[in-house]
C-alpha cells in the first residue's frame, strides 16, 4: 500500500511522489487534499492531490522540504518505498463552474494544486490565464504542464531570471489590464501571497478564490485545529474547504495560526538535522537526541 | 481436616465499604501516562465479591445497560470459578476490560445496588475489570474456526459500536471489514480517552482477539470520501453496512477569542496526545504546546482527561471551568476525584466569556462571569444565572474546549438517502437499528449523540443481531 512509483526533483526543496493507491485515485477531485504519515511515530500533515491518474491507479503529490517531515520525506520516499499512511481525498473538490475568462495564479509549491483547476477549466472551454511565480528561474516547474492548460502563461520570478521581474501580484495587475473580463481568479500559494492576491483583485470586484492550509490533525472536521475565519465565521478548513472566498479568509488570523508550533519545528528539525549529520559521518545519533 | 466448601468462608472480614481500588501515588501519576488504578489482586476481589447481597432480584442488572447478569459473574468471583465468570461477562459485554474502566457505575449498576443504601455498593466496575485483566492473562485456546457464511459485512469506523458488532457477526460467522478514517483502528478509544485511564495495550487485545475471529480491520479509508456508501454494495460486494461514526464534531462556545494560539478543541488536545503520542515529542514528531497554566471548559469526562493530561504535559496549575455547580458535573465520580488528587482547580458557577491574548495572538486569559443557581431549566438542572459586575480574568496560557461534540456529518452529507435529525443524529428503526437505508444499520454516538461506550457497544450488539436476523430471513 501506499507505493512510491516515480519521483521527480524540481529542486533542491521541491520534489514530486507519485503514489499507488487506486481507491483514492478513483475517488479524487480537483482541490482535495490527503493526509500523510511517513512513518508511525510521524505527523500527519496534508498535501495537495496535484493531480491524479485512475488508469495507473496512483495520486501526485508535490512537497516542498522546509520541515522535518518533509525534509525527511526528501530523504527516504524514493521509489519503490511506500508512505506509511495515506488517506483522502479530504475536502471539498473545487468548484469549476462556467466562466468565460479566469486567471489560475500559482505561487511556488502552489503551482502544483493549481494545475488541476486550470485543467478542468480548459476543458470547459473556459480562456484560462496561467500566472505562475517563482523566486528565481532554478525553481521552476511544471512551465509546459501549465502552457498546455492555458491559453496565455506569465511567468513571474523575484529576481527577473525568467518572465516578468516581480511577484504573482504583478502578473496578475498585468492580466486585469489585458482581460477586464477576468471572472475568476484561482490563487494558491503561501498564504501571504494568497492574501496579496485577494487585494489585488478586490478593487476590481473579481471573485477570487483561493485554498488555505491549516496545520490539521485528522482532516475529517474531529480536531478543529484547522478552523479559519471565513466572512467572520468560523469554519474547518479540512471539511468545508480548503477553497474559500479569497475576499473574505481573515489570512492575518491564518498565518497566525499556521506560526503556533513554530518553536517545536524548529526543535524537531533541528533534531533531526543533527541525528541525520551524525548518520552521514557514520557515528551515532547523538544523545540528547 | 474439615472440608472446606469454599476458602472464602474462612476469610476472617466482610467489608462493609467497597474494597479500595489499590492506585498510584498522585504526584508519582501526574508526571507521566501510565495508568493510575492497578487493579485488584485476587485477594481483593474475594473480599468484594463476598459483598454481594445474593439479592433474589439482583437490581444491578436492571441499572446496565447491557443487562449483564452482574450477580451471576460476582458470585463466580467468590467461588473462585474465574473461567466461568469470564464467559458471563464476556457473552454479554465484549468489551469487559474497557467498560470495567470507563463505565460510569455510579450512576448504573452501582446507583441500583442494595448495598448502596447503608454501606458502598459492591465494585462491580472493579470487579468487572479484574476478571478481565485475568481473561487477558490467560494463554489463548484453539483459534476459531474461520468465517462460514457468504454473506460480508462491511463496519464503518472502529470504536466501541463498531468493534462489538464486528465481534458479535464474525462469532456468527460472517466475514467482517471494519473501515477506520484514522491509521489506527479504535476510533475514541483509541485518540480520546487517555492511556492513564484506558492503556492501548488493552484495546490492542481486543482487537487483536477480533483479528483472531477472522474480521479484517482496514485503516485510512473513509467511508464517503475515499468509498462511497453505496460502492461498499455495489463494488465492493458487501451486504449489510453498521455505520458507527460516533460523535467526533468538536462543539465551540461562540465567544470571541477561540481562534487565538493556545485555545484547544478537547479533541485536537487529547488526539494530539493519545493517538498522535505528543507526550513523546520529540521522540514522536506531532507536538502540542501546554503552558504553565491550562483552563478546561467543561466538566465531562473528557475535560476530565484533558485537565489531568494538561498536569502530565507539565501544566503547573490546571483548571476546570463550569458554568454550572458541582451538582451538575457529568464526569465518572472517579475521574473527578483523581482530578482533585492531581491538583487540579475546580472554579464551579463560572461561565467563561471571552479568550484574551496578547498582540501575537497567543492566549493570556480567560475572562469569566461569577454565575448563580436560577430557577430550573428545560433540562430539568438549575439554570445559572450571571452574577453582575462579577466579571473577572484567570491568567492562562492555554484554554481547551470540553463543552461536547456531535455526530460527524461527512458520511450522511455524501450519501443521498441517508435520514440525519437537525441536531446530526443518524435516524435509526429503534428496534433493529437499522437507518432510512435498507441493509444499513447504526448505533452508538452517531445515532445518540455524545454518551457512552457500554451504550454505544450495547447498541453494537443489538444491530449486529438485527442483521444476523435479516439477512437469515432474507429480508
Amino acid at each position: 500500500m501506499y507505493k512510491i512509483l516515480a519521483r521527480e526533483d524540481f529542486s533542491d526543496v521541491t520534489f514530486l511522489l507519485e503514489v499507488h493507491y487506486p481507491m483514492l485515485a478513483k475517488a479524487a477531485k480537483p482541490g482535495q487534499f490527503v493526509i500523510v504519515m511517513v512513518h508511525a511515530d510521524g505527523e500527519r500533515i496534508p498535501l495537495t492531490i496535484a493531480d491524479f491518474s485512475i488508469e495507473r491507479g496512483t495520486i501526485t503529490l508535490v512537497v516542498q522540504a522546509v520541515g522535518k517531515t518533509t525534509r525527511e520525506m526528501q530523504q527516504t520516499c524514493k521509489v519503490g518505498t511506500a508512505l506509511y499512511a495515506v488517506v483522502g481525498p479530504m475536502g471539498m473538490p473545487s468548484h469549476v463552474g462556467e466562466r468565460k475568462k479566469v486567471a489560475c495564479v500559482g505561487g511556488g509549491l502552489g503551482v502544483a494544486p493549481v494545475y488541476p483547476q486550470a485543467r478542468a477549466f480548459k476543458q470547459r472551454g473556459a480562456y484560462v490565464i496561467g500566472i505562475i511565480g517563482f523566486r528565481n528561474k532554478d525553481l521552476i516547474f511544471w512551465e509546459d504542464k501549465f502552457a498546455s492548460v492555458c491559453d496565455e502563461l506569465i511567468i513571474c520570478t523575484d529576481d527577473g531570471s525568467a518572465g516578468i521581474k516581480g511577484l504573482v501580484t504583478d502578473g496578475i495587475a498585468k492580466a486585469i489590464e489585458v482581460h477586464p473580463d477576468i471572472e475568476e481568479v484561482i490563487a494558491i500559494g503561501p498564504p501571504v501571497m494568497m492574501k496579496f492576491c485577494a487585494d489585488a483583485t478586490r478593487p476590481h470586484d473579481i471573485k477570487t478564490m483561493v485554498s488555505l492550509n491549516p496545520i490539521m490533525v485528522d482532516g475529517t472536521g474531529m480536531c478543529g485545529g484547522c478552523r479559519v475565519s471565513v466572512g467572520g465565521e468560523m469554519k474547518f478548513c479540512c471539511v468545508d474547504g480548503p477553497d474559500f472566498d479569497g475576499h473574505q479568509v481573515d489570512f492575518d488570523e491564518l498565518m497566525s495560526r499556521l506560526a503556533r508550533f513554530k518553536g517545536e519545528e524548529r526543535e524537531a528539525l533541528e533534531r533531526w538535522t543533527r541525528n541525520e549529520n551524525c548518520r552521514l559521518m557514520g557515528e551515532e545519533p547523538h544523545p540528547s537526541g | 481436616m474439615p472440608a472446606v466448601r469454599g476458602w472464602y468462608e474462612l476469610m476472617p472480614v466482610k467489608r462493609t465499604d467497597k474494597t479500595p481500588m489499590p492506585q498510584r501515588d498522585a504526584t508519582d501519576r501526574a508526571q507521566d501516562f501510565d495508568e493510575v488504578n492497578e487493579g485488584y489482586c485476587f485477594a481483593h476481589a474475594m473480599f468484594e465479591a463476598e459483598r454481594c447481597l445474593r439479592c433474589q432480584d439482583p437490581v444491578c442488572m436492571e441499572g446496565c445497560p447491557v443487562r449483564i447478569p452482574i450477580s451471576d459473574f460476582v458470585h463466580a468471583i467468590a467461588a473462585g470459578d474465574l473461567p466461568r465468570a469470564a464467559s458471563i461477562l464476556r457473552t454479554a459485554n465484549p468489551l469487559p476490560a474497557i467498560c470495567g474502566r470507563v463505565c460510569p457505575q455510579e450512576s448504573q449498576c452501582e446507583l441500583k445496588c442494595h448495598m448502596a443504601k447503608r454501606f458502598g455498593p459492591v465494585a462491580v466496575g472493579h470487579l468487572e475489570r479484574f476478571v478481565a485483566d485475568w481473561e487477558r492473562s490467560q494463554p489463548l485456546g484453539e483459534s476459531p474456526p474461520p468465517p462460514w457464511q457468504s454473506a460480508r459485512i462491511a463496519v464503518v469506523g472502529s470504536g466501541p459500536a463498531g468493534l462489538v458488532c464486528a465481534g458479535q457477526l464474525a462469532r456468527q460467522g460472517y466475514p467482517v471489514t471494519v473501515y477506520e478514517a484514522l491509521h489506527a483502528p479504535g476510533g475514541v478509544l483509541r485518540y480520546g480517552i487517555p492511556e492513564f485511564r484506558l492503556p492501548n495495550a488493552i484495546l490492542d487485545w481486543e482487537i487483536d482477539a477480533l483479528k483472531r475471529l477472522g474480521v479484517e480491520f482496514i485503516n485510512n479509508v473513509i467511508i464517503g470520501k475515499t468509498i462511497a456508501l453505496d460502492d461498499l454494495f455495489d463494488r465492493h460486494g458487501f451486504s449489510a453496512v453498521f455505520i458507527g461514526t460516533g460523535a467526533g464534531l468538536p462543539k465551540f462556545l461562540g465567544i470571541p477569542g477561540e481562534n487565538l494560539n493556545g485555545v484547544y478543541s478537547a479533541n485536537e488536545f487529547l488526539t494530539r496526545i493519545n493517538l498522535m503520542q505528543a507526550f513523546q515529542f520529540p521522540e514522536a514528531d506531532t507536538p502540542l504546546k501546554v503552558g504553565k497554566r491550562v483552563a478546561v471548559i467543561g466538566s465531562g469526562n473528557t475535560a476530565m482527561d484533558a485537565v489531568r493530561s494538561a498536569r502530565r504535559m507539565g501544566a503547573e496549575q490546571a483548571l476546570v471551568v463550569y458554568r454550572r455547580s458541582e451538582a451538575e458535573m457529568t464526569a465518572r465520580v472517579e475521574e473527578y476525584h483523581h482530578a482533585i488528587e492531581e491538583g487540579v482547580k475546580f472554579h464551579w458557577l463560572t461561565n467563561p466569556v471571552e479568550v484574551i491574548g496578547d498582540d501575537d495572538g497567543w492566549v493570556t486569559g480567560l475572562k469569566s462571569l461569577r454565575m448563580e443557581l436560577g430557577e430550573p431549566d428545560e433540562s430539568g438542572r438549575a439554570r445559572p444565572v450571571p452574577i453582575e459586575g462579577s466579571e473577572f480574568v484567570f491568567p492562562v496560557d492555554n484554554v481547551v474546549l470540553s463543552i461536547g461534540t456531535t455526530p460527524n456529518p461527512l458520511l450522511a452529507k455524501t450519501t443521498p438517502g441517508l435520514a440525519t435529525h437537525s441536531w446530526g443524529g443518524l435516524v435509526v428503526d429503534e428496534q433493529k437499528g437499522e437507518t432510512s437505508r435498507r441493509r444499513v444499520y447504526a448505533g452508538g454516538d452517531a445515532v445518540t449523540g455524545a454518551a457512552t461506550v457500554i451504550l454505544a457497544a450495547g447498541a453494537g450488539k443489538s444491530a449486529a443481531e438485527a442483521i444476523h436476523q435479516d439477512l437469515s430471513a432474507g429480508l
